[in-house]
């Protein structure tokens, strides 16, 4: 079976070649999908990639929700479909209500593009069951806004729900204040939906699929949900 | 149609807004056989500038060796072009944004990145990497670290919204750059060889198209502008500074790049300094053609705009094209996919005539000969200053403040010579998957898809000693430049370069620009790299004091074997550490004239600037080459600004782990007492610090004897320490604490007022 990544361009979106070039590193196959279409072209998977969609004008992924595209990608997440948000992908989802919290401009008021250390806190999801526990995953930021916050209501909800999914760790996966590049909450680098479908994280997993680019430990959230699209039945 | 109508003769005032002389003025008068009216006489003002012209260089920059294998393009396009084999072509240009960026840094700063992306992407090639220079004044000063903050916001804004990654660069500072701060930016985009677009019209009846943002009253007179000197009024230019949209031109860049296998896409030219004037102009002269124009169909961002304001607009984010006839409706539904306005704004015309009407009444016609190339060139005299007496000076006389120790850590923790990090953390340098060795190194590194080569990238700026020997200091920013190269493992392949002068009127400047451009000729032809694109930035002067001379140089080149890149930093405790290429690796060759140590210790530049042997350069990076690719190195660093200590520290901070040398110490009889810290600091030329596995030792002996090249292994990796036997030893803890904070310590400690 071949695994259909859908990969959403927006006008203002930089990260979909790179998201397709990693889809292609799994031997599955990147379909774009244009924001004015409503059409899923059949994918299994949707990426909404990084980059600045529509220029992130009044707040970042606040026009993009309006999209066509974007209804489509609703419907797919409310089906159980699987959505990958990764930067401003993971800034539109939670504008389009599809994730809980906002991302807020970086403590250090500095864009910032850096390696990081993630800790994989909940294998629940299909992005990340494959990952092995305990071992934290090398991948790069690249944003200015992305301190996650969340009310403490909500807050507390994605603990006791296990729907926090990745935290900035040190190499030893050590949660501190110095491994958290951007002020989020609880060092939170990724949060899941109630149904575990629906990823939104700050870091940029498609640049690290290649040892020869620093990493390729990003590779397994792609890797991850094929397997869990292959294991599904029928 | 009514002919343009006559106006008075413009006033002195007026003619030195346009920054054009009476004598310029007349001749124009004498070629057009008539008094010139208002806009043309602005148009005429705005391609003769400086910026646009280059009447000043020209002849100078005629020197410069274009010629090559690989040239594809050279000066006179968009960008240059080289070729990568494979039928794979590079683009790539290096530009100034000086004056808009001492007076708004953020929007000066983008905006030089936003131009120099058209630049590229109007050849069709996508731009896959941005480097910049940078000049400022002493961080100390808390105006400075405002505009150094803001300007570097800018680059990363832009940069980072369209999604370019900024690879590369160099920064540094000196009181000298206070009111004039340099920013100099450079783009490099890769295209198939039959996708490259050329920006030139032709055949009559062919439409001209204007695509992007509507035209608004921004940067009018921005060429010119830039032509002139920064003053206590340049604050009341601002208007002349123009406002980026990176997510516009994201889109224009897109939609250009889905065209341009067109084959009724004739031509693209982006919309840059003087606007439409200059575009359009130089798309028809190119073709041997004219164009018309009619000012109503340009769509715009203000009422009651004037031909003169459309004409002579900056307005950001624009581009023309020449479609073939018929094809317009393609063009322009395939530019609104991407939200984008396109009208269809003139048509291509058979008379080498450029001329504007404005509902159907003519308001200029001008020959396009006179508007290109019809600039009376200007050679201002140049003269040597006195400073024999500078030169001769012994820069090792003068008592050393501080002890050796004490100097090599407070070099490291210099805004020179420390660690970038503040600065490229703030700029995506990954965007795109291909970027393999990014900011912080000897050269930038990038994959070529599909190949087992790769690109190398480096930005250098000439040496200090430039104000005093400006021919050999430039030539040594090209060896440099080169050492970065092989540092990674790769050949040049092109050069382009950025001169930033102060007022050429001036002779001592002229001559400056003479020698500089003399050195950069000369070097270039002595190692075979050809000069393919360029741009010239003079009037870099502030209340009568110019900058020092700054020629920013940007290489390109190839590794033919990814795999084998280097990096700067020692890999493994235990590895040998040597010195390649050093004329004499002992206190006999000692060199601080213009060294950064002297700038530190002392603030004066004087003595003679460091030798330079241009056969023994090129021997000895075709030896390091040689090397990498047998694969005998583990590191390599090009030995430069501070001298063998800094680098040595570099290494060590790079690797995170100390090293110990001991080069031979037996100081001539008549050599100072001071000679340790010509040791340590010292910026002799020519020479490479590397480190290898002790097990090659033998085999990279011969090698390097081989190339005739001088190989001295001095030390070994490891340990706790940074040490050169018998001068100095430092901690390496103690070491990252000063690099690591230079830039950052003083920027985050105390934040420049936000926006």
């Amino acid at each position: 079976m071949t695994v259909r990544f859908g990969i959403a361009v927006f006008p203002g979106t930089w990260s979909d070649r790179d998201c397709a070039h990693a889809v292609e590193l799994t031997g599955e196959v990147a379909v774009p999908l244009w924001h004015a279409d409503r059409d899923l072209k059949g994918c299994d998977v949707v990426i909404l990639p990084g980059g600045f969609a529509y220029g992130d004008y009044l707040r970042a992924g606040a026009i993009a929700r309006f999209a066509p595209l974007m209804e489509a990608v609703r419907e797919h997440a409310r089906g159980g479909g699987l959505v990958l948000g990764i930067c401003n992908g993971f800034q539109i989802l939670c504008e389009a209500g599809l994730l809980p919290g906002a991302l807020l401009r970086n403590s250090s008021l500095q864009f910032r593009c850096q390696p990081t250390w993630l800790r994989v806190e909940s294998t629940q999801s299909p992005f990340l069951a494959a990952c092995p526990p305990g071992q934290p995953l090398r991948v790069p930021i690249s944003h200015g806004e992305g301190r996650f916050y969340a009310a403490p209501e909500a807050l507390a909800q994605l603990n006791a729900e296990g729907r926090v999914a990745l935290r900035y760790c040190d190499q030893n996966g050590e949660i501190s204040d110095r491994a958290n590049p951007n002020g989020s909450l609880q060092n939170i680098a990724g949060i899941l939906n109630q149904q575990g479908n629906v990823l939104g994280l700050m870091p940029h997993p498609e640049r690290a699929c290649e040892a020869l680019l620093g990493s390729d430990q990003g590779l397994q959230l792609f890797n991850s949900a094929i397997q869990h699209l292959a294991a599904l039945p029928g | 149609m009514r002919p343009a109508a006559a106006d008075s003769p413009p006033t002195s005032a007026e003619l030195r807004e346009l920054a054009l002389s009476e004598s310029e003025y007349r001749s124009a008068a004498d070629q057009l056989g008539r008094a010139p009216n208002r806009l043309e006489l602005g148009m005429i003002g705005a391609l003769w500038s400086e910026h646009c012209s280059y009447k000043t260089s020209r002849a100078l920059l005629r020197r410069l060796p274009s010629e090559g294998g690989r040239v594809v393009q050279g000066p006179g396009e968009n960008a240059g072009v080289v070729d990568l084999g494979g039928d794979l072509l590079c683009c790539f240009k290096i530009e100034s944004h000086n004056h808009p960026s001492a007076i708004e840094p953020v929007q000066g700063a983008a905006t030089g990145v936003g131009g120099i992306l058209r630049d590229v992407f109007a050849m069709g090639a996508r731009p896959v990497a941005l480097l910049d220079g940078l000049r400022f004044g002493d961080l100390a000063d808390p105006g400075q670290r405002h505009r150094f903050a803001r300007v570097v916001e800018g680059i990363g804004w832009y940069g980072n919204c369209i999604g370019v990654p900024t690879v590369g660069g160099e920064t540094y500072f000196d009181e000298a750059y206070q009111h004039n701060c340099l920013v100099n930016a450079m783009c490099v985009g890769l295209v198939q060889r039959d996708q490259l677009v050329k920006a030139r019209a032709s055949g009559p009846g062919n439409s001209l198209l204007l695509v992007g943002a509507d035209t608004g009253r921004d940067g009018i007179h921005g060429a010119t502008f830039a032509s002139v000197q920064l003053d206590q009024e340049a604050e009341g230019r601002r208007p002349a500074v123009q406002v980026g949209n990176p997510f516009l031109e994201k889109c224009l860049l897109e939609a250009c790049l889905e065209l341009t296998g067109d084959p009724d896409l004739i031509g693209l030219q982006d919309c840059g300094a003087a606007g439409l004037t200059s575009s359009c102009a130089e798309m028809a002269q190119r073709g041997g053609v004219g164009l018309e124009i009619a000012v109503e169909k340009v769509s715009r961002r203000e009422r009651g705009m004037t031909p003169y304001e459309v004409m002579l607009s900056e307005s950001q984010e624009r581009m023309v094209l020449v479609v073939r006839r018929g094809s317009e409706e393609r063009f322009r539904t395939a530019f609104r996919r991407w939200g984008l306005h396109c009208e269809v704004v003139g048509r291509v015309i058979e008379q080498p005539l450029f001329r504007i009407t404005e509902n159907g009444s003519e308001v200029a016609a001008l020959p396009l000969q006179l508007l290109i190339a019809g600039f009376p060139e200007r050679h201002p005299v140049a003269r040597a200053p006195q400073l024999s007496s500078l030169v001769a000076a012994d820069p090792l006389a003068a008592t050393p403040p501080w002890s050796p120790e004490d100097a090599w850590l407070r070099l490291l923790a210099s805004p020179n010579c420390g660690d970038r990090q503040w600065i490229w953390r703030q700029y995506d340098h990954q965007v795109g998957d291909d970027t393999v060795l990014g900011p912080g190194g000897d050269a930038a590194v990038l994959r070529l898809r599909g190949r087992s080569d790769g690109l190398a990238l480096t930005i250098d700026s000439a040496h200090r000693s430039v104000g005093l020997e400006p021919r050999r200091a430039t030539a040594i920013a090209l060896a440099e430049a080169v050492r970065n190269l092989a540092c990674v493992g790769a050949a040049p392949i092109g050069i382009t370069n950025c001169l930033n002068f102060g007022d050429p009127d001036r002779p001592e400047i002229m001559w400056q620009l003479e020698e500089a451009i003399g050195g950069l000729a000369d070097a270039a032809r002595e190692l075979g790299i050809p000069v393919v694109s360029g741009n010239v930035s003079l009037y870099n002067q502030f209340a009568g004091r110019g900058i020092p001379p700054t020629p920013t140089l940007g290489l390109v080149g190839l590794l033919p074997d990814l795999s084998r890149r280097l990096g700067a930093g020692f890999l493994a405790e235990g590895d040998l550490v040597a010195l390649v290429g050093a004329p004499g690796a002992g206190p006999a060759q000692v060199e601080l004239g213009g060294s950064e140590y002297q700038r530190i210790a002392y603030g004066v530049l004087e003595g003679p600037a460091p030798e330079l042997d241009l056969s023994r350069e090129a021997r000895s990076a075709q030896a390091i080459l040689a090397a990498i690719d047998h694969g005998l190195l583990s590191s390599a660093h090009d030995c430069a600004l501070g001298g063998l200590a800094v680098t040595l520290a570099e290494s060590a901070l790079l690797g995170g782990m100390g090293a110990r040398i001991s080069p031979p110490l037996d100081p001539p009889q008549e050599s100072s007492p001071n000679w340790r810290f010509g040791l340590l600091f010292g910026e002799t030329q020519g020479r490479y610090l590397v480190s290898l596995p002790t097990g090659r030792l033998a085999a990279a002996a011969a090698l390097f004897a081989q190339f005739n090249t001088e190989f001295a292994a001095l030390g070994s990796v490891g340990g706790a320490t940074i040490a050169v036997e018998g001068v100095a030893e430092i901690g390496l803890e103690q070491a990252a604490i000063a690099w690591s904070g230079a830039i950052s310590a003083q920027m985050d400690s105390s934040p420049s007022p936000q926006r």
